[in-house]
């Protein structure tokens, strides 16, 4: 059965959220080009939990980078909650990056000069958010994820797994339609992952859509289905058991 | 994101490279600070010779001999030739003829030596009438000027200046003591106010002044040639009038036909401000040309560590274009950045320059005016500054794309 064929038996999850069709992505570096997706066709519907997995070099952060309207494909339709990405101006994806997507990257990214809670509000402020509003909201997305006492540390100050707890409630923060995860725990030692994964599932049991980036198969397993990704295909597309 | 988040985060970012900030700006306070000292000079100097030539006499004009040509054909600078005379003062100070001319100080001048006791100092003693006093603008410290009774008879009088006094007398009164000058022994009757002022290297206080008669007397000479003859018209208005009616008597008396050139030339305060300052002026436009490149080279400065900063922190802006920084968002917090270096740089500039033109004058002996408009302008040119050399790098940072800011290493 097709990927394609397999979402149209799917019967979990709302609308669909995700709508990817012939996604292309080709590199051109002097005479050599390179194709990193070769044609990708998906649907994420509202609600779910996907786990995309694939080798390094297999396309996988391309993709991230592609959902995350951080690059546009050479090729293909991507519709992201009902709006074509491929027709919109820098300025609208910037709209799109703010609104509706919350990142997690593995490197946590997080500004070394700024507060816990400063870094939480940094979405709130392209928003156009009030100020009294931001901090609350930041502070409360703090306390979600289990840091309502380190408010005011700077990220120098907070482990790994604090940090990465951060900015997982920097994606939250703005209530976007998804949250996307590049390799959330490659850079935390076991416990820190564990704390992250659990963070991340809950988000899921409330309801959140969450695309997680990784190469490691206990990781994947805590997804409720798994994207396999090869050579810049999908070459799987499997329901995983509810994880315990 | 508002204009006040804009400015919070750019203020952040200039906080935390305090160092790298304040080199920064440097260029621009070291430009700053010399543009408003050099036009502070160049004001204060001018400021300072206008101050010496209305301390002449405000209604002044000064008629001086003109050239000179000798049998052979050579010709004298201007003030050598020995065509005015006691009789064209005269003829001035006739009310009929130049009715707005309100006093007449013809002056000889010689430099001669004068002897008290066991003393004694060269100075230049000028003869002149009892006019002097007033058109000169000078007043007595002690003792009287000289009467026109003494005026006219040749008295052996004499008053000194301050500094001619000091020399000679160190110290005691010399009203009433004598000195003697080529022989003959004149009486001190007064002592000059000092004038406050020395113009073209001269001191206007040290000096003697006799009667024209007693002068020409003391250096045995018949010739009634006098060096200067002030003029000061009835008032400053009327300051033209005099100068034409002088002018239109002169050319009568010296019999100079039209087209040829006179003999004498008037002069009023006016050419000698222009004059003097068109040395300063020159001076002046040099420095500030110097003083403006060092503030172009503190505004490339400033563009320069801009564009250190964008590749520094590509990261930072790649993680604020994945949170929803719009193009524009970035290249206004890089512009507010370079903006407020730019500001702060000029602030401080301008905070060195008004210092420094109070700490100045007290070292080096000149006056610095504190030019508003210098002032005004410098701050003007600062934020220009800044947000001429912040637009490059800031449009360089909006144009990078997210993805290649948040993957560079």
């Amino acid at each position: 059965m097709s990927p394609a064929a397999q979402q149209r038996h799917r019967s979990t999850g709302g609308e669909p959220i995700i709508e990817l069709s012939g996604i292309r992505k080709t590199y051109t570096s002097g005479t050599i080009t390179f194709e990193a997706l070769r044609g990708v066709d998906s649907v994420v519907r509202e609600g779910e939990y996907v786990a995309v997995i694939g080798p390094s070099g297999s396309g996988k952060s391309t993709l991230m980078n592609i959902l995350g309207c951080l690059d546009n494909p050479t090729e293909g339709s991507y519709v992201l909650a009902g709006d074509d990405v491929a027709s919109m101006t820098e300025t609208q994806l910037a709209e799109v990056r703010n609104k509706r997507i919350g990142f997690v990257f593995q490197q946590f990214h997080l500004l070394a000069s700024q507060s816990a809670w400063r870094n939480v509000e940094l979405p709130l402020v392209y928003a156009g958010v009030p100020k009294a509003e931001r901090k609350e909201r930041a502070i409360a997305a703090l306390t979600k994820v289990g840091l309502g006492e380190r408010v005011e540390n700077k990220p120098g100050e907070l482990s790994g797994g604090q940090q990465q707890r951060v900015a997982v409630a920097r994606a939250l923060v703005t209530e976007p339609a998804m949250i996307l995860a590049d390799e959330p725990t490659g850079n935390l030692d076991s416990r820190s992952t564990a704390d992250v994964l659990g963070l991340l599932d809950d988000l899921h049991r409330s309801g959140r859509t969450i695309v997680l980036i990784t190469h490691e198969d206990e990781v994947a397993a805590r997804a409720e289905r798994n994207l396999v990704i090869r050579d810049g295909l999908i070459v799987a597309d499997t329901p995983v058991g509810v994880p315990a | 994101m508002n204009t006040a988040e804009t400015l919070r985060t750019a203020l952040e970012a200039v906080r935390s490279h305090r160092m790298r900030s304040i080199l920064t700006m440097l260029g621009i306070v070291i430009g700053i600070a010399s543009v408003i000292l050099t036009v502070g000079f160049g004001q204060g100097a001018r400021a300072q010779v206008q101050e010496q030539i209305s301390a002449l006499g405000s209604n002044l004009l000064i008629i001086s001999p003109g050239s000179s040509t000798d049998d052979s054909g050579s010709r004298g600078g201007f003030g050598s030739a020995t065509t005015l005379t006691l009789e064209d003062a005269d003829a001035i100070a006739d009310s009929d003829v130049v009715p707005d001319a309100d006093a007449v100080a013809p002056t000889t001048s010689t430099s001669t030596s004068l002897v008290a006791g066991e003393t004694n100092w060269t100075t230049s003693v000028v003869g002149t009438t009892t006019s002097w006093l007033d058109v000169r603008t000078r007043t007595l410290a002690s003792g009287r000027f000289f009467t026109q009774a003494e005026a006219d008879s040749g008295a052996d009088v004499v008053v000194l200046g301050p500094d001619t006094a000091s020399e000679l007398f160190s110290g005691t009164s010399p009203v009433g003591e004598e000195v003697t000058v080529g022989g003959r022994t004149l009486t001190v009757i007064g002592v000059l106010e000092s004038s406050g002022s020395s113009s073209s290297g001269t001191s206007e206080d040290d000096v003697a002044v006799v009667p024209v008669s007693t002068a020409l007397a003391l250096t045995g000479s018949t010739s009634t040639s006098v060096s200067t003859i002030y003029v000061e018209a009835a008032s400053a208005d009327l300051l033209s009038a005099a100068y034409q009616e002088i002018d239109a008597l002169l050319t009568t008396r010296h019999g100079i036909e039209s087209g040829d050139d006179a003999d004498y030339s008037i002069s009023t305060q006016d050419s000698l401000v222009e004059t003097a300052s068109s040395t300063n002026e020159t001076l002046s436009v040099l420095l500030t040309g110097v003083a403006a490149i060092s503030l172009l080279v503190g505004g490339i400065g400033v563009m320069n560590i801009m564009l250190v900063s964008v590749t520094e922190r590509i990261r930072e802006i790649g993680l604020r274009k994945a949170l929803g920084a719009t193009p524009s968002a970035i290249g206004k917090q890089f512009l507010a950045e370079a903006s407020i270096l730019g500001l702060a740089g000029g602030l401080l500039g301008i905070a060195i320059g008004v210092v420094g033109s109070w700490v100045l004058p007290a070292i080096i002996d000149q006056p610095v005016t504190l030019s508003l408009a210098a002032t005004a302008g410098a701050l003007g040119v600062s934020l220009a500054l800044g947000v001429g050399f912040g637009v490059y790098p800031a449009t360089r940072a909006a144009r990078l794309t997210p993805i290649d800011a948040l993957r560079s290493e």
